[in-house]
């Protein structure tokens, strides 16, 4: 059961190094840190290991 | 006063920072007085969440109403608009976070677990029976207890002792989720269970026989206020907490900054090329580093030089980096300041919010 609806995943990067995730969930475009604990980066972690979501590289 | 009706005021337990529940009263309302949710989850009133199960599609809007019992002046309305009838493992939830720091006491998963009891005042013209969960997603354990709604359209106090959990586990000692509190309103057949069930190793959402599908009409209302939840198993009159206080409290894991027209808002350096790195303070330290969403159609105005060059741009290429700098600060990036200074001073905007969000 997915309690998220993320219909896309992409790193930001800065400098080389990846610094956030670019998201769409559940219809809004949300800038998601890339900081275990927090609800949304734990939830798009959670669907990649499930492997029903992959980010998307940072352009 | 009598010093029997002294008596009879002074609470079972010690007073003051008895309630464990944030915004009970429903009397912050950060994201606004009114959101639609459909077909998804997402939180409403501070605090509190409409949660689902299985992709299971329905539509309410939720408000903060002044219909409210004696003693309060708000309630979170769920208003239904549009049927659904739940089938497998469909739920529809209200919910209710608590980090597992704040629940240690408790001292589940040992002979000295504590009693806890559930208040809350709840009135709806769906008459019948509901299920409230407690639900410890940490290491999948549920309570799950029904309350009835007996008289359409009238405010009613309900009452649910939690036994303690000692054959469970001790809450982590940490921000992560401790446990949740689930008030049903519409459930799939695959989760009614008999009847109530003391602490079980179960990860699903369960309500119980009877479960009413508040979904079944849009005429349906559902109203909740004077939530509280406290140690010992008599509940106590509900524990006010003043707006100031009680706003605090919420802001540790939603905030949202109106952006001023005119005033200077976070402190900002050309980090490399077109970007620009701005400070955030919040005004409370938050539960961790937020998610940002830029919203309302941001523009954000860049001034430096002693306000002599200004940038204007359209506040979409903001995004939050890394780890908070420390609890009440983070950094947001802008990779899409084209002609920057070197001496970028602050950040203006003219309209939009920017919405911090560290729920559980």
């Amino acid at each position: 059961m997915n309690e998220m609806n993320i219909t896309s995943a992409q790193y930001v990067e800065e400098d080389g190094v990846n610094t956030s995730i670019k998201a769409t969930i559940d219809g809004k475009g949300l800038s998601v840190p890339i900081d275990a604990g927090n609800r949304h980066y734990d939830e798009i972690m959670r669907q990649v290991e499930a492997g029903t979501l992959t980010i998307q590289e940072a352009e | 006063m009598s010093n029997a009706r002294e008596l009879a005021q002074i609470p079972s337990t010690p007073s003051g920072r008895r309630n464990l529940i944030i915004n009970g009263a429903m009397t912050v309302a950060q994201r606004g007085t009114s959101i639609s949710i459909t077909n998804t989850t997402g939180y409403t009133l501070d605090r509190f969440k409409i949660g689902r199960g299985s992709n299971y599609n329905f539509d309410v809007d939720v408000s903060q109403s002044s219909d409210a019992p004696t003693d309060f002046a708000n309630s979170l309305k769920i208003d239904v608009q549009a049927t659904a009838t739940p089938s497998a493992s469909d739920n529809a939830t209200l919910e209710y976070f608590i980090e597992g720091q704040d629940l240690t006491h408790l001292n589940y998963g040992s002979s000295s677990g504590k009693y806890v009891v559930l208040s809350f005042w709840v009135k709806s013209n769906k008459t019948g029976t509901y299920g409230c969960q407690f639900k410890l997603d940490s290491n999948s354990r549920n309570f799950t207890n029904s309350y009835t709604i007996s008289s359409s359209n009238t405010w009613e106090k309900k009452t649910i002792t939690i036994n303690p959990d000692t054959a469970g586990a001790a809450f982590a000692d940490n921000n992560l989720v401790g446990a949740r509190i689930i008030w049903h309103l519409s459930t799939g057949p695959d989760d009614i269970l008999s009847g109530n069930r003391d602490w079980t190793a179960d990860a699903l959402f369960r309500s119980v026989t009877g479960q009413v599908n508040l979904l079944d009409s849009t005429s349906n209302e559902f109203y909740l206020t004077g939530v509280q939840l406290e140690v010992g198993t008599v509940a106590t009159e509900f524990e006010h907490r003043s707006f100031g206080e009680e706003l605090a409290l919420c802001q540790r894991y939603y905030t949202k900054f109106d952006f001023p027209q005119t005033t200077p808002f976070f402190l900002s350096h050309k980090q490399t090329g077109n970007t620009v790195r701005s400070t955030v303070t919040t005004p409370v330290p938050m539960r961790t580093t937020p998610t940002i969403n830029a919203s309302g159609q941001p523009y954000i105005r860049y001034n430096w030089d002693s306000g002599s060059n200004l940038i204007i741009d359209d506040g979409t290429s903001l995004t939050v980096i890394g780890s908070s700098l420390d609890a009440n600060r983070f950094t947001v990036s802008n990779s899409d300041v084209t002609s920057v200074g070197n001496n970028v001073g602050a950040v203006l905007a003219y309209a939009g919010d920017l919405e911090c969000d560290s729920e559980l």
